[in-house]
């Protein structure tokens, strides 16, 4: 028993966490001030919720690197249409942030299916195109807080049990794709596809389809947060979260989700977003440049990505030799 | 259902093998090249100025850079490997020559420093994925952020100038009249680009570690060192690379060349190298850079800003994967 709980990456994982947290709290204990750690995850869970949405499509060996760039255009459509027309009601919009999300996620995903064109090149391709999209569609300006209508901006801030809309939602996310992927058919499909494609196929499932059904579980997811970023932030221009797809990866692969495919859980990804939450939040708090941030997840990755290898001891493979679709 | 061994099902071995101009008519190579051809003549029919030869010599600088880099990502690519950090590497090595400059440092002791830098980091990125056996994919996304993110702690948001000016003409110098050194250093690499991946031994082995990285291993191939020098290889580029654009700039900033390794990517898999590894061309780079380079400048010249050519690099590059594959697809249907 408790060398199976120091084998789970996910255990490893929260001891690292918890020492992190208990040597910042050592010399500044307000860090972890029951409000502070609040803060800290609700500042997190747009991370959670994207890296749960790309934690999907990783278990089925491809990726999802244009979820900044949906995230950013659905959040400037959901805010265009907010300023045109100011009193449409808010599970209205959450509605179209999904759609819409899930729209770009489907273009992702037909691309892979149906042309078989490898991911990371349809998802570089469309990164650029959605992010392109934004500056037809805005012409380059900028939406500030007073042009948004007050319940549009204070749907993700309102407090429910203690805790803002946006932390809720994250764990509700987090507890949907717990149920989804270890409960339901097509979540034990997204492991079958990246664990072993050929034998998915053998076992009925079509590759190519379950791909697709990932990508647009994580446009939706996206566009989601989209809405929720731009709302939260008051303000929506072209380059908003420039940058963040390779953070959620980062968050998937130090959660020890295998860029192989196949492997992976809900607790990782959750921990890995919340292991490079935690670090962000406490440069400030120790009194070290932000500019640090960008250094400390790049070396976060490489080690997470070294330690998964030394101790999964399956060869991991390169992501671009991509799953066969059964034609 | 082909499962097994989908590569051979179906294959057949020709009677006769087609001649050199059969299989250029048919090659990717030429496709690209009138597609180069179709954006010179519409450039030049769309505005007046495309065709003045200053204007020309300008907008090679807007492929020259990334087209260095990019010869050496086409090998990386076609032996099964990727590095996403070239951009990074770009970032670290102009920071470290702006450092330098600081120190009071003279020219050669600039392109020593970039150059070194450029190698250090592709040695770091080779020890990762060849000693260590880690998919390249995550580790240059890992090195990415951590080559840049060295870069912004030590220029935090300063920027590095005051940079020598005889390190000037590397990017602003000219040859012969209109052409620049850049342009020549380009020709130059393409060359022994084209030479080091068509006609030698290590060439060969490149192609054949893309195609069957254990059949290689089996014939003798030292796959390691071959990536491992890929590697190098491309982290060397990229230190040139940084030397011209930091040259050509004047100066340093954590954010310089950000997004290229995109953009090389792209130049690359336009240039009709396989993201899957095993084949591709060096000619075929060469006329992708100048297509992307005078689509950009055409596109320039008519006012159009760069976000926009942006959805049209991704287009360009989701439709030159994708119209083959639909072309082959409708070609094998009309067969059955």
């Amino acid at each position: 028993m408790i060398r199976l709980l120091f084998k789970s990456r996910e255990a490893i994982l929260g001891a690292a966490i918890l020492v992190l947290v208990a040597a910042i709290a050592s010399r500044f204990p307000a860090f972890v001030a029951p409000s502070n750690l609040a803060n800290v995850f609700n500042d997190t869970a747009p991370l959670i919720i994207l890296a749960l949405g790309q934690m999907v499509v990783i278990l089925t060996r491809c990726i999802d690197l244009s979820v900044a760039a949906n995230l950013a255009l659905t959040g400037m459509a959901v805010a265009m249409l907010n300023t045109v027309m100011p009193g449409l009601p808010i599970p209205f919009i959450l509605l179209v942030a999904l759609c819409l999300g899930a729209l770009m996620g489907l273009v992702n995903g037909l691309l892979v299916w149906k042309l078989d064109i490898p991911p990371i090149v349809v998802t570089l391709g469309t990164m650029t195109i959605y992010r392109g999209i934004i500056f037809v569609i805005s012409g380059g300006e900028w939406i500030n807080a007073h042009e948004m209508s007050d319940t549009f901006k204070a749907f993700p801030r309102a407090a429910l049990f203690g805790l803002p809309v946006l932390s809720w939602i994250a764990i509700a996310v987090a507890a949907g794709f717990a149920v989804l992927v270890g409960r339901t058919p097509l979540g034990r499909t997204f492991f079958a596809v990246g664990g072993n494609p050929h034998a998915a196929v053998y076992t009925g499932i079509d590759v190519g389809r379950a791909q697709c059904a990932a990508y647009v579980l994580s446009g939706a997811l996206a566009g989601l947060t989209g809405y929720l970023w731009v709302a939260r932030y008051a303000v929506a221009y072209v380059d908003i979260a420039a940058g963040f797809e390779l953070e959620v990866v980062a968050a998937c692969v130090i959660g020890g989700i295998s860029i192989a495919g196949g492997i992976g859980s809900v607790g990782g990804a959750l921990l890995g977003a919340l292991f490079l939450g935690i670090v962000k939040n406490a440069l400030p708090v120790i009194h070290i440049s932000p500019f640090w941030q960008l250094a400390i997840s790049g070396s976060a990755i490489i080690i997470a990505v070294a330690f998964n290898a030394t101790s999964s001891r399956t060869k991991g493979r390169v992501i671009l030799k991509k799953a066969e679709h059964a034609l | 259902m082909s499962l097994a061994s989908p590569d051979l099902a179906g294959r057949q071995l020709p009677d006769r093998l087609k001649t050199p101009l059969q299989r250029f008519l048919v090659s990717w190579e030429l496709l690209l090249l009138s597609v180069a051809v179709a954006v010179f003549v519409l450039n030049s029919f769309a505005s007046p100025y495309f065709l003045d030869p200053w204007n020309l010599s300008d907008a090679t600088f807007n492929f020259t850079e990334k087209a260095m880099i990019a010869f050496a990502m086409a090998l990386l690519i076609i032996s099964g490997e990727i590095d996403l950090s070239v951009a990074s590497i770009l970032a670290l090595s102009s920071t470290a020559m702006g450092f330098a400059v600081q120190l009071g440092a003279d020219t050669p002791v600039l392109v020593l420093t970039g150059l070194a830098v450029g190698l250090a980091c592709g040695a770091f990125n080779g020890l990762l994925v060849t000693g260590f056996g880690l998919p390249s994919i995550v580790v240059t996304i890992g090195t990415m952020s951590l080559f840049r993110g060295i870069s912004y702690i030590v220029l935090g948001d300063k920027a590095y100038t005051g940079y020598p000016s005889d390190f000037a003409f590397f990017g602003q110098g000219y040859v012969w009249w209109v052409i620049s050194f850049e342009f020549v250093l380009f020709a130059l690499l393409a060359a022994v680009f084209a030479i080091l991946l068509h006609r030698t031994n290590f060439g060969r082995a490149v192609y054949v570690i893309g195609n069957n990285p254990v059949g290689a291993l089996f014939s003798g191939i030292r796959v390691p060192n071959v990536k491992f020098a890929l590697f190098l290889l491309t982290g060397l580029m990229s230190g040139v690379a940084a030397i011209c654009l930091t040259s050509r700039l004047g100066a340093t900033r954590p954010s310089i060349a950000f997004g290229w390794e995109l953009e090389v990517v792209t130049m690359v898999v336009l240039g009709g190298v396989s993201i899957l590894g095993g084949s591709g061309t060096i000619p075929g780079v060469v006329i992708a850079a100048f297509v992307m380079g005078m689509v950009t400048f055409g596109f320039g010249l008519l006012n159009v800003p760069g976000i926009v050519m942006s959805i049209f690099i991704g287009l360009l590059l989701i439709a030159v994967i994708a119209l083959p594959r639909i072309a082959r697809r409708l070609l094998a249907r009309r067969k059955v």
